[in-house]
């Protein structure tokens, strides 16, 4: 994680920083170019005009995951593309999260099949979980709110244990 | 309909008794044929014969499970010179090999490496014969009606199946 993080205990210093960091944080949430089925066009919609999910500060798609902090895991994942997706994944630098957009992401949806992953959080932690098929774009965008007001109780803290 | 000759009556003409079948069902023409003649059958088809079947739009298989021979393999072409269709069938047994089609249409190289992926049928003399579709490391044939359909008894019937693996390796070595 970062050079502060995990390194001080609960006090007014620790509270303010991560009152600024995760204000940060959440409002500039860089996700990556990444679609795996007919989700990912509901992901594009929502990057475009008419939803623009850049009015959440979310609008930088980045094409490397080394630049990005946030995998939308929009669609199907097949068991041939899990270790890609497990890859990528494992390129995000911290701090990261994790949108499973869609059944499909999150349980393998229709596709109880020998072919298909049965779901992104058996290889990845899974941070949100936004159900539909596809979700429409103004889902995405409460996914993203969701996941901000996540962000928002997060801390740089020590953690007991 | 018409009482021209068609490509059915020309084959049966040229090849007699290998072919095993035809039908006609609303303007479909079907031929099955012997094995032993694939390749022959098909080439006459592509050169020969009198609409030049030269464009191979499909090749699949098909599995009966308990029927003896197992498999169909299916093959529909085109002629893009008369616009006209034939289907065309052949019967293969589990631990039997069907000639490859590769050298005829190159097209047939990929149609036939699904067929192995999916449905575990061998082409003989085929340049590349290995999975297409499915991840490398994939054991069996899922396409096969035996094989588990649903997630959970795939997996598992795939580490049934890497175990037998192991063991027979185990014994080999040992």
């Amino acid at each position: 994680m970062g050079l502060i993080e995990n390194k001080y205990p609960d006090n007014i210093i620790t509270t303010s920083v991560d009152g600024l960091v995760n204000w940060a944080r959440k409002y500039s949430l860089w996700p990556m170019t990444f679609g795996l089925a007919c989700c990912a066009i509901e992901m594009m919609a929502s990057a475009a005009s008419r939803f623009d999910i850049d009015r959440f500060g979310a609008g930088v798609f980045r094409a490397s995951p080394r630049q990005s902090d946030l995998l939308i895991v929009s669609g199907t994942i097949t068991n041939k593309m899990a270790p890609v997706v497990k890859r990528l994944y494992d390129q995000i630098p911290e701090p990261k999260w994790v949108i499973a957009m869609g059944n499909c992401a999150i349980s393998g949806g229709p596709f109880d099949t020998y072919a298909v992953l049965q779901g992104a959080d058996k290889i990845i932690p899974v941070d949100i979980y936004l159900p539909g098929c596809a979700p429409n774009p103004e889902a995405l965008l409460h996914a993203l709110m969701t996941l901000q007001k996540k962000i928002e109780k997060d801390t740089i803290k020590k953690k007991i244990g | 309909m018409n009482n021209e000759k068609n490509v059915l009556d020309e084959l049966k003409g040229k090849f007699g008794e290998d072919i095993t079948e035809t039908s006609e069902f609303a303007g479909d023409l079907t031929a099955a044929v012997r094995p032993s003649k694939w390749v022959e059958i098909l080439n006459f088809l592509k050169i020969e014969s009198k609409d030049k079947y030269d464009y191979m739009s499909d090749l699949c298989g098909v599995d009966h499970n308990d029927r003896n021979p197992r498999f169909d393999v299916v093959v529909h072409l085109m002629s893009t010179g008369n616009f006209k269709r034939v289907r065309i069938k052949t019967q293969v047994e589990e631990d039997e090999e069907l000639d490859t089609l590769s050298e005829i249409w190159k097209t047939a190289n990929w149609h036939e490496r699904e067929a192995f992926d999916l449905l575990g049928i061998r082409f003989k003399d085929h340049p590349n014969l290995e999975r297409i579709l499915l991840p490398d490391d994939f054991l069996g044939h899922p396409l096969r009606k035996d094989y588990p359909l649903k997630a959970e008894e795939s997996a598992k019937k795939q580490e049934e199946l890497r175990a037998a693996l192991k063991g027979e390796k185990v014994e080999a070595d040992g």
